[in-house]
């Protein structure tokens, strides 16, 4: 009965929106980048600063995930992908059957992965092992009391795992650091779709534990230091230790492209680069290459 | 919001057409009314066909639609797809690297949960607005309860995720001690709030529809006010009531954004109501845009759209079957 009435405008979006799709693939002279939603601050202060060096080249870019940045590469829809893990083997083999070329890749930056408690929580530092028993399958730590804190914010005590959605390369980084290759995620965390998501919700949230960027900190978390072992000293994830490595959790930043770079793409990137733009990555809280 | 019931609507004979009504005030020749006499005599069959067009137009969108989404999900459809796992394993594991699984038992449970608890949250409170709207209500105060209840429908389903993650997650965390906001209850209240106008107006025209009479013959038999709506306007109203009903669930299990906002996203099947949850709707929505066109992942998620559709299309055949039901029962 109500369809009726909704039918006509939904025709005319419908034909609207073909006629914006059609209108804004032709003719195109910029650059599409998508992926990681890691970068995607750096990303977007990469384009503002080109624009100012180069008006004429319109650099356009989107987050989605690493995965989704891949895949849209794959499918031929942007030029360039962001992202924060490696191109998995079987994703080169279909870019390579899909567009005919190989899939190049840059090392653009590096970034600390941080693992975020809320503020409250009296929990300083965790090893790696004890991540891979609150996430991993079949792991055995689900109550603070076991990581010996008194989470007074938490009425009921249980561990609420924050984590990345399945298009996530920090998502993909995170399980295959702290879980090896061997073991999976354990199923019921809450899945979030951005890196800024994930930092919010546990801002929210007393009882959470979750894991993003080091760029994405707020007033409402706290970062835990990390011990590759128990009995480790404990390591603070800042420029200095990603640097000198000591920091365990630590992944570099990707840029992919199909084929070596030419024109427009080639310039862009090696400016990204150059002194200028790893300026940008310092200055937006990730770690620049030396 | 229109008028549903086909009842309601007087029925004009329809051999008569717009120009032979015209006729009878055209002018004289060369006059106003005859030019537009005229312009009516010539466009007629253009607005004819373009409504026609219109009609057909849409048939023709649920095809294609159909046709896509079951050519996307073909191959999936016929063998590669293993039904008893995905129909039975409670693990949704699309990326894993170790082994990928499709499961969609959690999400389906993620699904029915938040509807159901929605429907039980919304149909009291929908149908107790509307029989005060109707009933109780008067004058401005009527008016301004109405356009407030339209406005409520008015906000888009983003805005209702961001109110269920800013304001009502941590209340819930506040209130029940519950280890995190964003949870089926969450969800719940949120799809609830979302179809409240919907019951609401629909079922508020089938209940000014009843007619006038009856309320006067329950009056007259001593019925109070609330025998007067329980035992005669109920009844009366039923089919309009149970459409209002069902058209609240088809918007609860159909919703999105809000749904992905405020149930946590987190594949398990639900112990409590403080559990985090997720729908079937919102795996399609975060997921879709990352999966190779054409991959398994690509084409699990299409026959996740055609479960949706199946879904939804036997809640609406189910409401057509009990809405006839309902008027063969009355007319007995």
């Amino acid at each position: 009965m109500n369809a009726r009435f909704f039918k006509l405008p939904v025709i005319l979006v419908a034909l609207l929106s073909c006629g914006f799709v059609v209108g804004c693939g032709k003719g195109d002279q910029g650059i599409n980048v998508e992926g990681s939603d890691t970068m995607v601050n750096v990303a977007q202060a990469w384009a503002e600063e080109y624009r100012k060096e180069r008006p004429e080249v319109d650099v356009r870019v989107s987050g989605g995930g690493s995965g989704q940045g891949i895949a849209n590469l794959i499918n031929g829809v942007v030029s360039m992908a962001n992202a924060s893990r490696k191109m998995k083997p079987e994703e080169m083999e279909l870019a390579e059957k899909s567009t005919g070329k190989k899939a190049v890749e840059f090392v653009v930056g590096q970034d600390a992965l941080a693992v975020y408690v809320h503020k409250d929580n009296p929990l300083d530092s965790i090893s790696l092992e004890e991540l891979a028993e609150i996430y991993g399958e079949g792991g055995t730590i689900t109550k603070w009391s076991q990581l010996d804190v008194e989470n007074v914010g938490c009425d009921n005590g249980e561990i609420v795992r924050v984590s990345r959605q399945s298009n996530s390369g920090t998502r993909h980084y995170f399980s295959h650091a702290v879980l090896g290759d061997d073991r999976q995620l354990k199923l019921g965390s809450n899945d979030q779709s951005g890196s800024k998501d994930v930092v919010d919700l546990i801002s929210r949230t007393p009882c959470a534990i979750g894991y993003s960027g080091m760029g994405y900190a707020t007033e409402g978390v706290k970062m835990l230091k990390i011990a590759t072992k128990k009995g480790d000293e404990p390591v603070e994830p800042s420029v200095e230790n990603t640097i000198s490595g000591a920091y365990p959790i630590a992944r570099p930043l990707l840029i992919y492209t199909m084929g070596e770079p030419t024109g427009q793409v080639k310039h862009y990137i090696d400016w990204i680069l150059s002194e200028a733009g790893q300026k940008i990555v310092a200055d937006k809280g990730y770690v620049a290459i030396q | 919001m229109p008028r549903c019931q086909r009842r309601s609507i007087p029925k004009l004979p329809t051999h008569v057409s717009v120009t032979q009504l015209m006729s009878a005030t055209k002018g004289q020749r060369g006059g106003i009314r005859y030019f537009f006499g005229r312009l009516l005599d010539w466009s007629e069959p253009l607005v004819e066909w373009t409504i026609r067009l219109c009609g057909w137009s849409s048939i023709l969108f649920v095809l294609a639609i159909f046709f896509f989404v079951f050519r996307e999900a073909w191959e999936m459809l016929t063998g590669k797809l293993d039904w008893v796992e995905f129909f039975t394993s409670a693990e949704w594991r699309p990326d894993s690297d170790v082994q990928t699984k499709y499961g969609i038992l959690a999400l389906l449970a993620g699904t029915f949960s938040v509807t159901l608890l929605s429907t039980l949250i919304s149909v009291p409170l929908g149908l107790g607005a509307a029989v005060y709207l109707s009933e109780f209500a008067s004058g401005r105060v009527k008016e301004t309860l109405k356009i407030v209840i339209e406005l409520l429908a008015a906000i888009p389903s983003i805005v209702w995720g961001f109110v269920a993650f800013m304001v009502i997650g941590p209340v819930i965390i506040w209130i029940t001690g519950a280890p995190i906001g964003v949870n089926v209850l969450n969800g719940s209240i949120v799809l609830a709030l979302m179809s409240i106008p919907i019951i609401v107006s629909v079922s508020e025209d089938s209940l000014r529809a009843v007619p006038d009479s009856y309320r006067e013959a329950a009056l007259a038999m001593g019925a109070s006010r609330w025998e007067t709506v329980y035992r005669v306007l109920f009844p009366a109203a039923k089919s309009g009531l149970l459409a209002a009903v069902l058209l609240g669930v088809g918007r609860a299990i159909g919703e999105t954004m809000a749904v992905l906002m405020a149930t946590g996203h987190a594949v398990q099947i639900p112990s409590s109501l403080t559990d985090s949850v997720r729908t079937l709707t919102a795996t399609i929505a975060a997921e879709l845009g990352e999966t190779i066109r054409g991959g398994d992942h690509y084409q699990v998620l299409f026959v996740i759209g055609i479960v949706l559709f199946a879904i939804t299309l036997s809640i609406n055949l189910l409401a057509d079957l009990a809405v006839r039901g309902v008027r063969g029962q009355s007319n007995d």
